[in-house]
């Protein structure tokens, strides 16, 4: 806020400051002085008084000295020229007996920012590395840096930098640390400081005496080393262990990232680091100040991606305070949803249900929508609350449970009919675009059983006219068509009048252009009609997975400790992949057993199969994966949304089906069909299936339980082969195993293959799993006679067609299969 | 999800190196700017506006502590009414930045006496002599306040005069340093001279501070019992001052604390009468030699404040819970909502809670509240803003009970209304208690001070979530 008459201030202040009596009273002159500071932080622009500013540095008040120099350093860019005249003041200043006027100088004189004064500095700033106080070589050791970076073109030095690295062994650790700095930014372009053993060490051994934030840019810096021995490496991790558990946050979170990065290839070593850090991190989450609460609970959500029933026990240390900010309570809700199990299902439904009422309208849209994503799992239950909340008719309440609802029908369709039931009433309240939207849309989908649709589309459709937005219109011509599906005589009427003003009236073309595709469609075979608008449904045999699998440490250990895990991007990231109920119980790591036999069975079958041979990234145990050199990789990324993959496939599908097989070949893809003969399987639970399936990299997508008929699974992997460095050649390839259970062998494989990303960051999507019954298990056991001489076909589609990848895909998946069902034998 | 996760691998390649603080700055709640620090040079001046209006933009007055414009991250954190903001990269640690402005808001407290726009206002050239300190080139170099107080020259100005009974706001440590024209250095850079006034009055405070996040089931069964508690050490001393930084510091403070006092779970020991913590950190400065044998703390206080020891106890309470509430809630045929509550205080009788609020949310659309309060000192009264009826007890003595009747009118109320009844929130201090039972045995000091000394020993305990599902 500039004063008014900004002007008037700064010709005052000169006359004063030029006054000799205000001159020779040194409080009178430096309360002119502080003034002027003041002026200047309110914003009024005063480096007209550049030179006489300059005047007052020459003082033995060192307050007034500071006191100039804040001035000078905001305004000296503007006056190259004067301030040369600075210069002498402040290298006399460099000599004074007071090492803190010393140091003083040589802080400003580097901060004056000033290209031209260079040669004028270097001569202290080398002084000043040997300076007998800490506080002046502090401030030198940096100044090379900002020297540096004045003149990024210039080259470096080779003697200060010699001279810098001697002097990580000062005695003073603010020196070693702020040396670390300054070598990091000299040396940017040759990939900072170099990181060796006797470096390592040294700084390791000193880490003790640096202060928390020298400990986290020691840390932060030796993430780059890597040990030459596993012994060095669990020297180094043992030293660092009392760290890892500082009460510091901010050591702590450095101390993680550096076990992560050095054990990055030791799964089993990451996992017990987040373990131990999960005691500290929660912690934090209980830290008086809200901030630091927020980042520990948004690193906790890091965590649980990879160790999802980690923080189970403590699942009430996230319930929300009730004074805490909104953008706190929303990410702990993120994080209950992660924990709910069957234990504490009852406990977080009643905490999430008393958020649901908040004032905050987005903290009650966030519980909504957290009960939703527990109903894929629980959907009795939350049904329950969200049909209770329905009740209060409260627009943004009403909006966020219809919402919820939709999302929830379409993967458990078996909630259809409790949602049919709540919707009555529901338009009256509803205000909202999204919400209007949702309602459409299930009014169309499910309009057969809803008694009042009709009434409801009527009235909107009458009120068409003054609707704002496409959106509803657009969905209000797709519900009311679907209606009119099936319930034709209810429906014509008003279908026709919608027709008719969206073809005739409305001037929006998307609007106009839906329209007259529908009406098109409507002239066509009613069949037709059919097809096109209730093709898409889900299939309610077919349980999706829920739950997102156990990720790599790998994939969130470069953002942990940084600010991306904080942002708003991430949050959506996160609630897009919302974890499930069954997922916390079940462990990430393949149980001990199960992976043997596999990883047995795997390097026979690799051996014997001459130069197929496969290495497991990631997930896959060491074992695994140091014994087997192999040109075939399979990996998981870049993951395939249940979405893309209905896509792709009903897409590769069509082509096969069209053109026949050989046509395939020319759009560069492969789709086989086989039979495999290991019918055990199919008794196999979807937990084992999918444990054993990631632990070569392969991903299923969804599950018929498993005595269902036809029984299937979906799956995809992307085959990854690098016999040349240079271009990695990768595929995609997507599969169905199923079983029609008709009694004479009709199996196949088929094999589909789309375009994939070489080399891009793993992630796998979200899974949703149907929890099987593991006693339909045991009854089926008695029935395994007849069903021996079942086969499984497998389908698999392949892009861009590698005929090696895949048959060498198809052994490996032979060989899970085949493994699985022995081990039911 | 993708493009997210996309972003997170483009920006790993750069992220090895600038990490450091590029501006430092704190603005007002009305967004003027009080202090304004540019530690790296090159930014836009608009930065600070840019903030301001990323801050307004969002609805609620909360905004996020991370937001970034570009490749420019805002840190910020909200005390004593004002922004402290620090701009920065996206590789960088959002602990150290945040527990940095911490630090930085401690420090000027410590420095300023008290933290507020007017306190920021007036001493803005002591924290700009304090930014330059602690940061150079946007990295942290010191937070210790013992190192601090040997360059900090300018005198803190403060608006009133200390008192040594407004405890609350201990502006000793500004007012301390008006005595001292010029500082002696640290000990590795100049020999003292110390032509510091002896004899000073020296005083410390060690403050027991307990938070409690408490949830009760509307059964009345405590669903969740949380207590984060650290011991706070305050000094002020005036020979600490030259002495401390010298040598090893010739003080050495000794916190005794319950003898009974343990930690973890399998350590029970004793009668029941156990002080008991789930976990338990210390300062680093804090000698352990005595604390298992005797449980006594060792250190070599510093000046200003520091936190000793955190620690934190889950579930399950030595002591009553505080408060219990007894509510009744029904429809009348008139549309009115009835709510009767009754609080009941289960202090021991002599103690008392102080500044008791509960707040229950009622059903929207609430129009008007009439009340009848059991006592005069209560009041009460329907924030429609945020949707509830706040009810305030300045003074709750142990062992008695409160009631209130509220009737609301609400004129579209329904039977689906009551969900929106609750939970209801309380806050509360309760002074001279601790949740845990910890306690303060001794507080000695060797040798002995010259000159008088104050020693103070206080205890409180805060709500930091009391919520009561009805």
């Amino acid at each position: 806020m500039p004063y008014l008459g900004g002007e008037e201030t700064v010709r005052e202040l000169r006359r004063a400051l030029s006054n000799p009596n205000v001159q020779s009273d040194p409080l009178r002159y430096r309360n002119t002085i502080l003034k002027v500071i003041r002026t200047m932080s309110q914003g009024v622009d005063v480096s007209g008084l550049f030179s006489e500013m300059v005047k007052a540095c020459a003082t033995v008040d060192v307050v007034q000295k500071k006191l100039v120099y804040v001035f000078l350093c905001s305004y000296a860019t503007l006056n190259p020229e004067l301030s040369l005249l600075v210069i002498n003041t402040l290298r006399k200043d460099c000599q004074d007996p007071n090492p803190m006027v010393r140091s003083l100088a040589l802080r400003n004189m580097t901060n004056l920012r000033l290209p031209s004064l260079v040669e004028y500095v270097e001569q202290p700033l080398t002084a000043g590395l040997r300076d007998r106080a800490a506080c002046v070589r502090r401030v030198a050791v940096l100044g090379w840096a900002k020297l540096h970076n004045l003149q990024p073109s210039s080259e470096i030095d080779a003697a200060v930098v010699n001279e810098l690295y001697s002097l990580l062994r000062d005695p003073d650790p603010v020196v070693m640390v702020n040396c670390l700095r300054a070598l990091e930014e000299i040396l940017k372009e040759e990939g900072g400081v170099a990181i060796n053993k006797p470096i390592t060490h040294h700084l390791l051994n000193r880490l003790k005496e640096c202060d928390i934030w020298g400990q986290c840019e020691v840390l932060r810096v030796l993430q780059r080393y890597r040990p030459q021995s596993e012994d060095e490496l669990f020297d180094i991790l043992s030293l660092l262990d009392s760290f890892l558990v500082s009460p510091h946050p901010p050591v702590m979170a450095a101390t993680l990232s550096l076990f992560l990065s050095v054990s990055s290839n030791l799964p089993a070593i990451s996992l017990a680091a987040l373990e131990r850090v999960s005691g500290p991190l929660l912690a934090a989450c209980g830290s008086g100040s809200r901030e630091m609460r927020f980042a520990a609970v948004c690193h906790i959500q890091l965590l649980l991606r990879s160790v999802p029933g980690l923080l189970g026990p403590h699942y009430k240390r996230f319930f929300c305070g009730y004074a805490e900010p909104a953008y706190i309570k929303e990410r702990k809700m993120q994080v209950l949803v992660e924990l709910v199990n069957d234990e504490n299902v009852a406990m977080i439904l009643d905490e999430l249900k008393g958020y649901c009422t908040d004032v905050n309208t987005d903290t009650a849209q966030a519980a909504i929508s957290a009960i939703g994503r527990i109903g894929r799992s629980y959907s009795d239950r939350c049904l329950q609350i969200l049909t209770g909340l329905l009740g209060l008719k409260q627009d943004h309440i009403t909006s966020a449970v219809v919402q919820t609802m939709r999302d929830l029908v379409w993967v458990c369709p078996q909630c259809s009919d409790t949602v049919c039931l709540a919707l009555d009433g529901c338009e009256e309240t509803l205000q909202d675009i999204q919400g209007r939207q949702a309602l459409l849309w299930l009014l169309g989908v499910y309009g057969e059983r809803i008694s009042t649709a009709p009434y409801t589309l009527e009235v909107l459709i009458d009120g068409v006219r003054s609707e704002a937005s496409l959106g509803i219109k657009m969905e209000l011509l797709t519900a009311t068509m679907r209606l009119f599906l099936c319930r034709p005589a209810e429906t014509q009427d008003m279908l026709g009048r919608l027709l008719h003003y969206c073809i005739e009236e409305e001037t929006d073309m998307c609007v106009r252009d839906q329209a007259l595709l529908y009406y098109h469609l409507l002239h066509c075979e009613i069949e037709k009609t059919r097809e096109v608008l209730q093709g898409r449904r889900s299939d309610p045999s077919l349980g999706v997975l829920i739950g997102r699998p156990a990720k790599p440490v790998s994939q969130w250990g470069r953002c942990f400790n940084t600010l991306e895990p904080l942002s708003q991007g991430a949050v959506e990231a996160e609630s897009d992949s919302r974890g499930s109920p069954e997922h916390v119980t079940y462990n990430p790591k393949p149980n001990a057993d199960l992976s043997d036999t596999l990883s047995c069975s795997h390097i026979e079958e690799v051996h014997s199969g001459s130069d197929s041979a496969m290495r497991c990234s990631d997930s896959s145990t060491n074992v695994l994966a140091s014994s087997i050199a192999a040109p075939l990789s399979l990996s998981l990324s870049p993951s395939v949304s249940p979405e893309d993959f209905e896509h792709l496939w009903l897409q590769r599908q069509a082509l096969h089906t069209e053109r026949g097989a050989e046509k395939i070949e020319e759009v560069d893809c492969a789709w086989i069909e086989e039979c495999v003969r290991c019918p055990a399987v199919l008794h196999c639970s979807p937990q084992n299936l999918q444990a054993a399936m990631q632990l070569v990299n392969i991903q299923t997508l969804a599950f018929t339980p498993q005595h269902m008929l036809p029984w299937r699974v979906y799956l995809y992997t992307h085959t990854q082969r690098s016999h040349s460095m240079d271009a990695p050649n990768t595929t995609l390839i997507l599969g169905e195993l199923l079983c029609t259970g008709e009694a004479n062998q009709k199996a196949g494989v088929k094999k589909g293959t789309a375009d994939s990303e070489a080399g891009a960051e793993g992630k796998e999507d979200q899974l949703v799993r149907k929890e099987m019954d593991a006693t339909a298990d045991r009854l089926r056991v008695s029935e395994d006679g007849q069903e021996e001489e079942e086969g499984i076909k497998v389908i698999l589609n392949q892009q861009p067609k590698d005929d090696d990848a895949l048959r060498q895909f198809l052994t490996i998946l032979i060989t899970v299969l085949n493994t699985l069902s022995s081990e039911k034998d | 999800m993708r493009s997210s996760e996309a972003s997170i691998c483009l920006r790993k390649s750069n992220r090895g190196l600038s990490r450091m603080i590029s501006q430092v700055f704190i603005l007002s709640s009305k967004g003027d700017h009080l202090i304004y620090k540019d530690f790296r040079g090159g930014a836009g001046n608009d930065i600070v506006s840019i903030f301001y209006e990323k801050v307004t933009a969002l609805t609620g007055d909360q905004p996020p502590v991370v937001m970034n414009h570009k490749d420019i991250y805002f840190v910020h954190i909200r005390q004593g009414g004002l922004y402290w903001v620090a701009t920065t990269t996206a590789g960088s640690s959002p602990f150290t930045i945040t527990e940095f402005l911490n630090r930085l808001a401690a420090l000027v407290k410590d420095y300023c006496g008290s933290l507020s726009e007017k306190s920021v206002q007036m001493n803005f050239a002591l924290i700009y002599e304090l930014l330059d300190e602690i940061v150079d080139y946007g990295y942290i170099q010191t937070t210790s306040s013992d190192v601090l107080k040997n360059f900090i020259q300018t005198e803190a100005v403060t608006s009133r005069p200390f008192s040594l009974f407004d405890l609350s706001n201990v502006g000793l440590f500004g007012a301390e340093t008006q005595q001292s024209k010029v500082a002696p250095s640290s000990a590795a850079t100049r020999p003292i001279q110390s032509s510091r006034e002896q004899g000073g009055k020296s005083e410390i405070f060690v403050d027991v501070i307990e938070r409690m996040t408490v949830v009760i089931g509307s059964n009345g069964l405590l669903m969740k019992a949380d207590v984060e508690g650290e011991i706070r050490v305050k000094c002020y001393m005036p020979s600490c001052s030259v002495w401390c930084v010298c040598a090893v510091s010739l003080t050495e403070m000794r916190i005794g604390l319950n003898e009974e006092f343990s930690i973890g779970k399998s350590q029970l020991r004793g009668y029941g009468a156990a002080v008991r913590v789930d976990e338990c950190s210390f300062h680093q400065a804090v000698r352990l030699d005595e604390f298992d044998s005797h449980r006594i703390l060792r250190l070599c206080p510093s000046q200003g404040e520091q936190t000793v020891m955190q620690y934190q106890l889950s579930d399950d309470l030595p002591s009553a819970l505080p408060f219990r509430l007894f509510p009744t809630i029904e429809r009348d045929n008139g549309g009115r909502l009835l709510m009767y509550m009754k609080l009941r205080c289960d202090l021991p009788p002599k103690s008392a809670a102080i500044n008791v609020c509960a707040t229950i949310p009622v059903p929207k659309g609430s129009v008007s509240l009439s009340q009848e309060l059991s006592s005069p000192d209560q009041s009460a009264e329907l924030k429609p803003q945020s949707r509830a009826v706040v009810w305030q007890i300045a003074r709750f003595a142990g062992g008695t009970q409160l009631s209130a009747l509220f009737k609301l009118e609400v004129p579209s109320l329904s039977s689906a209304s009551m969900l929106e009844v609750g939970p209801v929130g309380l806050s509360f201090e309760l002074p001279k208690i601790t949740a845990t039972g910890l306690q303060i045995r001794f507080l000695r000091l060797s040798p002995i001070q010259p000159g008088p000394s104050q020693r103070w020993v206080r205890y409180v305990t805060h709500s930091d979530s009391y919520t009561i599902r009805i």
